[in-house]
């Protein structure tokens, strides 16, 4: 019975222990990435291309979903407003909901989703197949050519895609209240205009997914160049991609929407 | 400058705790090619990457024309990886580039080259292995033999002075074997560079080398010409070079007496 305890205590504090180095590969390897950036400012068509792979080909799930959420958000702040009246305030719902929150965690979630994985995937098998080694053996290092473009167009990326997500969010929101249901537009416009903050709410918005684009990028990109090189290694690493960078956004949307708000 | 590229000396290297090289000693001289020869598992990859730097003996030393190479910085290393090529056991081509931006890829990361004398390199590397119509072609398009051409392309693109081969005839047909033998011979003689060839295709080696290394249990165990090799009464060496299936490298792995193992199955 003790014994058996004693085994489980130190099974957590192993794991425990095991994590924490972890993440401490994980900061050294952020810190590298860093340091290593300057060829990917100096040829920035490297950057570009990374761009397109993780940005302009995530765009259609980003507004599709942007999209149907907006006209959610626009279906259920209607249902709810019109009890106290005041149905006109649908648009800034609409529109703080998404910029705030909304725009900057789907993207991120989404984001982790279809390109994180991709990342991973994809350097997780160039390690696999020795194309990581390869560049190594020919002097060149592939944290600066392989790790840090693709940092940096996930960074790039994340705020263009949030801001994307939340204008077509509220062109969906408009299209269901105004369009579908019948809200006055001009209500609809300047309540938002009134409403939204440039500095405490867009700004706010776009230093949050700049935030998660960080964290989400680094997750992907660390998951697949520690990944085990094998098929088995390579598929759990993708997994860990998705489940590690939803709760990053998550945890780091709380503490950032904490600042904020104290401010 | 010595007469040896390459100076291996009682070199031992682990992976944790599991020791994989001991005592290991080794010359390779300037303009051979020289094959590295053992078991899987023997320890003759390992040794290629410690050539390149890209592991760190436990002791022991490995001097690339006179430097220690695990006394280099990284920079160091990276400079002297310039003058090295490797081919990697399946080639190890970028999947996102075709034939031609892979061959060009070390001249480009490396150079200053104007596009237009990349071009003429790239094509004279390719033209050397056959594939100069081939440039545009995926590495997904290409068969297991055109891909290690390919990789050799490459790897010769910056003219290195250490050419390695990691098990360079793996999975390839009897044609693409010999291409490739008659590719490395031709290569090293043509660049004046030195090869180390590390494989377990005793035929085929013996055919184009000028020296041998047998590895076993991370030891060199034996060493001479290919003809001396071949005549070598030695058990381990005649085992390896007939390719018989016992001697000093037991068929059956570890385990008990076969009459008692069967006997006790019988009483479960």
């Amino acid at each position: 019975m003790f014994d058996r305890l004693v085994d489980t205590l130190r099974g957590i504090g192993h794991r425990v222990v095991d994590r924490v180095w972890r993440l401490g590969f994980a900061a050294r390897f952020f810190l590298q990435s860093l340091a290593c950036s300057g060829d990917s400012f100096r040829r920035f068509p490297l950057v570009i291309k990374e761009i397109y792979f993780t940005g302009v080909l995530s765009l259609i799930i980003i507004m599709v979903s942007a999209l149907f959420v907006g006209m959610v958000l626009g279906l259920q702040g209607y249902n709810t407003l019109q009890k106290y009246g005041s149905s006109e305030a649908v648009g800034v719902l609409v529109a703080l909901s998404l910029v705030r929150e909304l725009g900057p965690v789907v993207t991120a979630l989404l984001f982790a989703g279809r390109a994180g994985t991709a990342i991973t995937a994809e350097i997780g098998l160039m390690k696999a197949t020795e194309q990581l080694s390869a560049m190594e053996m020919m002097a060149i290092n592939p944290i600066a050519r392989v790790v840090a473009p693709r940092f940096w167009a996930g960074v790039i990326s994340m705020p263009l895609l949030a801001s994307l997500f939340s204008l077509t969010g509220v062109f969906g929101g408009y299209l269901v209240t105004v369009q579908m249901i019948g809200v006055d537009e001009g209500a609809f416009w300047s309540q938002m205009q009134a409403g939204v903050d440039f500095r405490e709410d867009i700004v706010n918005g776009i230093i949050k997914s700049m935030v998660f684009g960080v964290a989400c990028t680094i997750i992907a990109l660390f998951e697949g160049y520690e990944a085990p090189p094998t098929a088995e290694g390579v598929s759990r690493a993708t997994t860990r991609t998705v489940v590690n960078s939803s709760l990053a956004v998550l945890g780091l949307d709380f503490v950032l929407t904490s600042f904020m708000i104290s401010t | 400058m010595t007469d040896h590229i390459v100076e291996i000396n009682a070199l031992n290297f682990a992976y944790n705790d599991r020791p994989l090289l001991r005592s290991v000693d080794m010359r390779i001289p300037r303009g051979k090619v020289i094959a590295i020869m053992g078991g899987s598992g023997s320890g003759k990859t390992t040794l290629l990457r410690l050539i390149g730097g890209q592991l760190k003996p436990r002791s022991g030393a490995v001097r690339v024309d006179g430097k220690v190479v695990h006394d280099l910085d990284s920079q160091g290393i990276y400079q002297m990886r310039r003058k090295m090529g490797m081919l990697f056991q399946f080639g190890a081509l970028f999947t996102d580039l075709s034939v031609f931006d892979n061959v060009a890829f070390p001249l480009r990361e490396h150079t200053d080259l104007p596009e237009s004398v990349i071009r003429d390199l790239v094509l004279l590397k390719l033209n050397a292995v056959g594939l100069r119509g081939a440039r545009d072609l995926m590495p997904a398009e290409l068969s297991g033999g055109m891909a290690r051409r390919v990789a050799l392309a490459r790897a010769v693109a910056l003219d290195p002075m250490l050419i390695m081969y990691d098990e360079p005839f793996a999975g390839l047909d009897p044609i693409s074997m010999g291409v490739i033998v008659n590719l490395i011979r031709k290569l090293n003689d043509a660049l004046g560079a030195t090869s180390i060839v590390v494989t377990h295709d005793v035929h085929e080696a013996f055919l184009f080398v000028d020296y041998v290394y047998f590895v076993s249990a991370g030891q060199v165990v034996a060493e001479g010409t290919p003809k001396e090799l071949n005549a070598s009464t030695m058990p381990f060496v005649h085992q390896f070079v007939h390719g018989e299936a016992d001697g000093p490298v037991p068929f059956h792995f570890a385990a008990p007496d076969y009459r008692k193992d069967m006997l006790r199955g019988a009483h479960v």
